[in-house]
């Protein structure tokens, strides 16, 4: 009876649902954000193992169910049934409450982005996003932050130096990084005006996705998105071959899996929060009809395929980071995001907002022209960043080969040294 | 204390961050898109095994399904780890036949000198290589258990072409 109507323009209603509706609404959202997170996280741990394989020309688990695709239900079964080991002098209600604590806020933010255009329904226009806070991107940032509690109570309550050691990396890691991440959302807020994911959005489909406009801001984020969740090359926290897991050293069977699946859920959430803020949301690229009330089920439906693709590109782009890069080490981890991008966003956020009060005061509408404008003053930026970054000044990668005069002054200085400490223990 | 990490001062042409991360990108996806898969797909997928591998010991049979062997002693004579077990016995007509004819497979070292030596070509060592058992005695292999092996033998290195052309 409803399907017919639902596809009928001048059937459904764009009005503001009720607010009964409005909760029914929400409550189905909800279902289905997350099982659809869920199952994005269990299958974005098979496809992490598929993609490392072929990364690596290797096959990857592919014997049970075609192509291995049931392979995450096996996982599941074998964590739920192995024992539960509980070290002996670990604090109990911490080590249970940490890998909950790690594994809700990533969901927890899912709250407030934005999956596709309104959904026109019988019963009123109904926004497809759970919860359009206000507060909209600072309660991202705020929530996930927390997720750093998860990791460092582990690290703390399994009594045990590694993952004391992982958790502390952690937090050091995530504090650092979140200041650079905050201020790179800063010059976001000035173009869009508005904390509002929905309106950040909006903001992108009429001037152009926030990649082009604000490409060193969305940059920055990329590499602060990297390191808030513990991805390689920033996996300091869990760094195995020094200390063995890190914080999740003393964990087992399904308590483990926990830190593992919170870190995919992270994943999912930080590649939502850089589509929408820098690569336009639901937004189909190309087009303007899909912004635009009226609003259909059709629409709807294409503007959520065209986040998901977003979505799990960037959730590729994480695994395909992870299969290229080696870890940083930790002194390079400090000083890139102290010494580098914190300076470098601070930079971009004053030229930014020059700009922008430049070309208001110019009484250019926010609209494409100055979406380009911006873009062209951001191409000249990337490359003077990208010529300076190209110095090395960066890291110092360890592998680059010496010119030979170094390696001889380099050999001198290090017989001096051998010569004076031989002396020394004499 | 703080310890001082040791970081080496580098050229700056010779240091190269995005450039190699870049390059790096490229050379993963190139590989993803285009494995070069090596892996041999066990159960499912086989290698060819050499003619002349040497494995699990068969023991060949006559039309009448009598093994061939005449228990003339000089495989456990020439055996280097001394791992086959021969008690020769002999019929009413004066032909030597094996009344035990035993080889521990966890002694043997698969060197085939009992395939050269053999004057009735009976015994071979065997182009077989899936030999896991539940037990550490059935890894001594009766003559009864010789006799049913099907699989194919080896073919010994021939000297006058010694490439197996």
């Amino acid at each position: 009876m409803m399907a017919p109507a639902l596809f009928q323009a001048g059937a459904v209603s764009q009005m503001d649902p009720s607010t009964g509706v409005y909760l029914i609404a929400a409550i189905v959202k909800l279902v289905v954000i997350f099982t659809i997170c869920m199952v994005g996280v269990a299958y974005s741990t098979f496809a992490e193992r598929r993609i490392s394989a072929w990364i690596q020309d290797r096959h990857g688990p592919n014997r049970v169910g075609p192509q291995g695709v049931l392979q995450v239900l096996a996982d599941g079964v074998k964590n739920i049934m192995k024992e539960e080991t509980y070290p002996n002098f670990a604090s109990k209600a911490l080590f249970i409450l940490a890998p909950g604590l790690a594994f809700l806020p990533a969901m927890v933010a899912w709250a407030v982005i934005p999956f596709g255009s309104p959904l026109p329904t019988p019963w009123g226009r109904i926004d497809l996003v759970v919860a359009d806070l206000p507060v909209g991107f600072l309660f991202t940032l705020a929530v996930t932050s927390i997720g750093v509690y998860g990791i460092v109570i582990a690290g703390w309550s399994s009594n045990n130096k590694y993952a004391l050691l992982g958790g502390l990396r952690s937090s050091a890691q995530m504090v650092s990084y979140e200041i650079a991440m905050g201020m790179s959302t800063v010059c976001v807020l000035l173009l869009a005006g508005n904390v509002s994911l929905g309106v950040v959005v909006d903001q992108q489909a009429r001037m152009g996705w926030n990649v082009l406009l604000l490409s060193v801001a969305a940059l920055i984020f990329l590499i602060s998105a990297f390191a808030e969740t513990n991805r390689l090359p920033f996996d300091l926290p869990e760094a195995e071959s020094e200390l063995i897991a890190g914080y999740h050293a003393e964990y087992s069977a399904m308590k483990f899996s926990m830190f593992p699946m919170s870190e995919y859920a992270n994943m999912i959430t930080s590649s939502a929060m850089i589509v929408t803020l820098f690569f336009g949301g639901w937004d189909i690229p190309f087009t303007h009809w899909d912004n635009d009330a009226p609003w259909t089920v059709l629409k709807s439906v294409l503007t959520f395929g065209a986040f998901a693709t977003k979505v799990m590109f960037f959730v590729f782009f994480y695994m395909w980071i992870r299969w290229t890069l080696p870890r940083f080490r930790y002194d390079q981890l400090m000083a890139l995001g102290w010494k580098v991008l914190l300076p470098v966003v601070l930079a971009y956020i004053v030229i930014v907002a020059g700009a922008v009060l430049a070309l208001d005061a110019a009484g250019v509408a926010r609209g494409p022209a100055f979406g380009a404008i911006l873009f062209g003053m951001n191409v000249v930026l990337l490359a003077v960043l990208v010529f300076a970054l190209d110095k090395g000044r960066l890291v110092s990668p360890s592998y680059a080969r010496l010119a030979q005069d170094r390696v001889a002054r380099l050999r001198a200085a290090s017989a001096q040294r051998s010569i004076v400490a031989g002396g020394g223990g004499q | 204390m703080t310890i001082k990490v040791k970081v080496v001062e580098r050229p700056m042409e010779e240091v190269s961050y995005l450039r190699a991360t870049a390059k790096g990108l490229a050379l993963t996806f190139k590989h993803l898109v285009d494995p070069h898969k090596v892996t041999v797909q066990y159960p499912d997928e086989r290698w060819d095994i050499s003619p002349r591998w040497r494995g699990t010991h068969r023991m060949l049979t006559t039309e009448d399904g009598k093994a061939k062997c005449v228990a003339c002693g000089l495989c456990p004579t020439v055996c280097p780890a001394n791992c086959i077990k021969l008690v020769p016995g002999e019929d009413e007509d004066g032909n030597r036949y094996p009344l035990v004819f035993e080889i521990d497979e966890f002694r043997c070292i698969f060197c085939g000198y009992c395939q050269e030596v053999c004057p009735e070509e009976a015994i071979h060592v065997g182009r077989h290589y899936e030999n896991a058992e539940y037990s550490r005695d059935r890894f001594v292999y009766d003559l009864q258990r010789l006799m049913e092996q099907q699989h194919g033998v080896c073919e010994m290195w021939d000297p006058s072409d010694p490439k197996g052309e």
